[in-house]
């Protein structure tokens, strides 16, 4: 403990002096470290990005429900449903092949530019609608892998009790295969925080969007570094929640218990 | 239920008829004719792969019939348009590998049936699951997870669980044959007491001492048929088919 404590010390230090003493480091510093531009560009930024936290929140709970139904649909059984099985298979193979970004314009730019008597909504919306496109994708791929990894013997007490399809799936299934994955539908998320950025690109004042407008206005990087560092400690939590999530459940598993 | 009328005798609980099922080109059950009387304990007996299996799958509607007919009580449970969840609330089952949830507790394992099939009050089905619980030994366990328990402890839950909806017959899959042996003389005991205050119970087993001492009748399966039947006394002392004899000759000299 105190031997890392003082090692730690010691590595910081060293390195703050290699950094600081290298013959580029006040341009860096100008350019990427200015407090005087942090100050003036916080206001914009965190108005920004309390946009993306918004944003955000509205499309994991979108996720949750879009790729909750896409699961459960793919574990219809029997010739009828095939096409139903196909379709579901179809959108997510598109979507998590398509970049997010391409989604985001098509969505974005050329749903509205349909003409069909949609009114005229923001871009945050449609932000919004293409990130639930593309990661219901994902999403509703790992719960169907938390799905497969419960045992079919555990359906089928589930139904020897009278229990339909769907209350089975409820009351049985889901709730195992949830905690299976649990960790990497947290990585999702994760990776959804930052993704919540690229809505910028629709012309949403997010949080980058308001950088970049920060930055042309002083002529200097800070305000995207400012940005920057606001999403690392808006993804901290999850990820660190993830992580323990993850070493709880290993040790779970070399325990040898059921989770 | 309103189906074909196949109104059975007060008397008797379960009855196949006929009953044949293939998978693929291997006949499994080649025209069983079985009945179980109410509160009779009856017990199948016969090598792997003779049906005994697929025989209690059949009347749980897991598997479907390709011919014959299983009458439950006043219903043909294979008529098609029978609801397949309304039966199967009718009878319980019990697996080899015990199948509790194990996100669950003890208590709520019990109970889902009563609540989420019968739909019962929460209060109602949890006394109810308490009370068959307490039954078998295990009240002290209800807030328990199934993994804290031993496998005979989670095999009794199995069997409370099966209990809780008072189905009309209890179906028992080779409920120890997963035990370790010290532990199968609690589930045994357990079963012996349900057959004391009157339970109708359908079980295939591979535990000869004990079909011989609790079961009102046992019927040995081979190759998809019943080859004999009668009061375990007779079939396990005198038994009149040579396959019968051959059967339990090396199954006691194992």
């Amino acid at each position: 403990m105190v031997i890392a404590a003082v090692s730690t010390v010691a590595f910081a230090a060293l390195a703050w002096w290699a950094v600081t003493s290298t013959p580029g480091w006040s341009r860096v510093q100008f350019s990427f470290l200015d407090g005087a531009t942090f100050a003036s560009a916080w206001p914009r930024v965190i108005e920004g990005l309390w946009l993306n936290v918004r944003v955000l929140l509205v499309a994991a709970v979108g996720v949750a429900v879009v790729s909750t139904v896409l699961s459960a649909l793919r574990t219809l059984r029997g010739p009828v449903f095939f096409p139903v099985r196909a379709l579901v298979r179809g959108y997510t193979d598109l979507f998590r092949g398509m970049p997010l970004i391409i989604v985001l314009y098509l969505v974005g730019f050329g749903v509205p530019g349909l003409g069909l008597g949609i009114p005229r909504l923001p871009a945050e919306f449609w932000g919004t609608i293409a990130l639930v496109l593309t990661y219901s994708a994902y999403v509703s791929e790992v719960i169907r892998a938390g799905i497969d990894a419960v045992h079919p013997s555990q359906r089928l007490a589930a139904r020897s009790l009278g229990l339909s399809h769907a209350k089975t799936l409820r009351l049985v299934v889901f709730p195992q295969a949830l905690r299976k994955v649990t960790p990497a539908l947290m990585n999702d998320f994760v990776s959804m925080q930052k993704d919540v950025g690229l809505i910028s690109v629709l012309g949403a004042v997010d949080a980058v969007r308001a950088a970049q407008i920060e930055t042309a206005t002083a002529a200097n990087f800070t305000p995207y570094v400012l940005a920057g560092l606001l999403f690392v400690l808006l993804a901290l939590p999850t990820i660190w929640l993830t992580d323990w999530l993850s070493a709880r459940l290993r040790r779970r598993e070399q325990a040898g218990s059921v989770v | 239920m309103p189906v074909t009328p196949a109104a059975l005798g007060p008397e008797t609980v379960l009855r196949l008829e006929g009953v044949r099922k293939s998978f693929g080109d291997t006949v499994v059950l080649d025209g069983i004719d079985l009945d179980v009387a109410r509160d009779e304990v009856v017990a199948l007996i016969g090598a792997s792969g003779s049906g005994k299996s697929t025989l209690l799958r059949t009347v749980n509607l897991l598997e479907q019939i390709d011919d014959g007919r299983i009458v439950l009580g006043d219903d043909d449970i294979t008529d098609p348009r029978v609801r397949v969840d309304a039966v199967r609330a009718r009878i319980g089952v019990v697996f080899q590998h015990f199948n509790l949830f194990p996100h669950l507790t003890v208590l709520d394992n019990v109970a889902l049936a009563s609540r989420h099939v019968l739909r019962q009050p929460k209060a109602a089905a949890n006394e109810r699951a308490l009370e068959v619980l307490t039954r078998v030994g295990l009240g002290d366990k209800a807030g328990a997870y199934p993994d804290r328990l031993s496998g005979g402890q989670q095999q009794r839950v199995a069997i409370a669980r099966a209990l809780a909806p008072r189905p009309a017959v209890l179906l028992l899959d080779e409920i120890t044959s997963a035990l370790d042996p010290e532990l199968v003389g609690e589930v045994l005991d357990l079963v012996r007491t349900l057959k004391e205050v009157g339970t109708t119970i359908l079980m295939a087993t591979h535990e000869m001492a004990f079909a011989r001492d609790v079961a009102d009748r046992v019927v040995f399966l081979d190759r998809g048929r019943i080859a004999e039947q009668g009061p375990p006394a007779q079939l396990f002392t005198a038994p009149r088919e040579v396959r019968t004899q051959e059967f339990l000759t090396r199954f006691t000299a194992h």
